[in-house]
């Protein structure tokens, strides 16, 4: 499936809006098994995308992950900014080749592997990415197979991260970084009507 | 929640700020940026490798606290219990390379070796010589592959102290990241909750305790410890936590260093009282302490509670732990 110039753009405002109404629940979520701010870090990562894009208009794709990345890693900070940097960076590079979303999401992924140095399974943002990348390379990426790799984080006990701390005690919650890209795939199927 | 402060979001920037004005002699802002350099008049002068740290704010004096003469070059901070972004800190290295290369002390949270990470990929390209080491000093983290590792909790300011004197004596890059990770490897601490800390942007204690309980192990952004017990005397408590850390030790001979840290919300009263109780307990188990030093060093904001660190030092680190330094914080 291929995404275009317009309807990424679209993603993308939409992402912003999702978390930004959902800033406080990520702050709950990350107050249970982290410090507390995942929300307003994303947060302050959105406006910077929202500025971003209003200074000026992406020529392409490339250029468009490329404004989002930078916009993330200058202003998010912790580990989502290097983290979700990387993923949008990655993908920013691979949109010089193709505009295949199923392709620029495993890119992403990758990326998010290669910066945390961490793999499916371990409660982090990856348990939601890896399987999106996998439901669109199958034909079967839609609201009910985010929610389900969301859901999946909640019975994790976290090996990598702030949460890993806890050990055994992360088991039970819902993993923060998890769900705000489950936010950032809501934000998708919103778009492209799966 | 009642806080001296505007608006949460310039919370950073505003603290910077004030720290700046009311210390021109000490540290300028870098522009563009939360971070801060040296701006005393030997920093110039003195041709010595950069040393760069920073990390979330909330730890004060951590880390702007303790640039100057003897201890850092430049301190990133990041929001509160965030790390500083990329961009940040490779701003700061480049305002410290004096063509000697830069060593980057950084804590072992995930998002500050990411972040530094980055930022040290980036100082590469501009052909800087970049090495970095991450303390790892917290003992109640289990080291193992399941987590993200030991944590860099308050052991970090007598790291600064030792790299920052070795820096000023000239000594070169790559003898500075080794002689940084031996310190590393000496350093242990452990830390106790009375209070969860509350972080702005939340509004509420980050965990709850009942009145008489305390938690054992904690981190230094407001993470939950191993156990959760009934608070006893002073002198119980530093049995117990000295217990922990000298078990760490093979060797307990030679000469040791102690930091008895306050995480915010503690009277010096009641550091000093424990303080009491340390230093007698480790002269009973004939623990030659050559350095000590009490006081709010690496705070977890309000957090009430203490963390007790300890160090094997040989003696020419005592030296450089006792050398004069012109921060404002040490």
């Amino acid at each position: 499936m291929e995404l275009n110039l317009a309807d990424t753009k679209k993603w993308m405002n939409l992402f912003v809006e999702e978390v930004e109404k959902n800033k406080s629940n990520l702050n709950e979520l990350d107050t249970a098994i982290g410090d507390g701010d995942h929300g307003t870090n994303m947060d302050r990562g959105m406006q910077a995308i929202t500025a971003a894009l209003e200074k000026k208009e992406p020529s392409d794709l490339a250029e468009l992950y490329k404004t989002v990345a930078f916009a993330m890693i200058q202003k998010i900070g912790g580990a989502s900014g290097p983290l979700y940097g990387t993923a949008f960076l990655d993908m920013s590079k691979k949109a010089k080749e193709t505009a295949d979303l199923t392709e620029l999401i495993q890119v992403g992924t990758d990326g998010l592997k290669r910066r945390g140095q961490s793999d499916v399974g371990m409660k982090t943002m990856i348990d939601v990415w890896q399987p999106v990348a996998t439901a669109l390379k199958d034909n079967k990426f839609n609201q009910q197979a985010v929610d389900e790799a969301l859901e999946s984080t909640k019975d994790m006990v976290a090996t990598k991260g702030r949460a890993s701390y806890l050990e055994e005690k992360s088991r039970g919650h819902l993993d923060p970084g998890s769900q705000s890209s489950a936010y950032l795939f809501g934000a998708l199927i919103k778009v492209i009507g799966v | 929640m009642k806080k001296i402060i505007n608006k949460t979001e310039d919370i950073v920037p505003e603290m910077i700020s004030g720290l700046v004005k009311t210390n021109p002699d000490l540290v300028k802002e870098i522009e563009g940026t939360t971070a801060v350099v040296r701006n005393d008049e030997k920093f110039a002068e003195q041709k010595q490798v950069g040393v760069v740290s920073g990390g979330g704010s909330g730890h004060e004096p951590l880390h702007a606290g303790y640039v100057g003469d003897g201890m850092l070059s430049a301190a990133v901070a990041g929001e509160v219990f965030t790390s500083p972004t990329p961009d940040q800190i490779y701003e700061a290295i480049k305002a410290v390379d004096q063509g000697q290369g830069v060593l980057l002390i950084v804590k072992n949270y995930s998002g500050d070796v990411m972040n530094f990470d980055m930022a040290k990929e980036m100082a590469e390209a501009d052909d800087i010589e970049i090495k970095t080491i991450v303390v790892d000093d917290d003992i109640s983290v289990e080291n193992s592959e399941f987590t993200q590792g030991k944590r860099g909790v308050a052991g970090t300011v007598l790291v600064e102290k030792i790299v920052g004197a070795a820096a000023r004596s000239g000594m070169n890059l790559t003898d500075l990241a080794k002689l940084g990770q031996n310190v590393i490897d000496q350093t242990k601490t452990i830390g106790i909750a009375l209070h969860a800390a509350t972080v702005p942007a939340v509004g509420h204690p980050g965990f709850e305790l009942a009145k008489d309980e305390i938690e054992y192990g904690i981190g230094i952004h407001n993470e939950r410890g191993y156990a959760v017990e009934k608070i006893k005397p002073s002198n119980q408590l530093a049995n117990e936590l000295i217990e922990k850390i000298m078990n760490e030790f093979t060797d307990k001979s030679g000469s040791f260093a102690v930091l008895v840290n306050g995480m915010g919300g503690t009277l010096l009263m009641e550091q000093y009282i424990f303080a009491n109780d340390v230093l007698n307990e480790l002269n009973d188990k004939k623990i030659d302490v050559k350095f000590s030093k009490v006081g709010n060093q690496v705070t977890s904001l309000d957090m009430q509670g203490v963390s007790l660190t300890i160090m094997k030092a040989d003696d020419s680190w005592i030296k450089m732990l006792k050398e004069p330094v012109t921060t404002i914080g040490w």
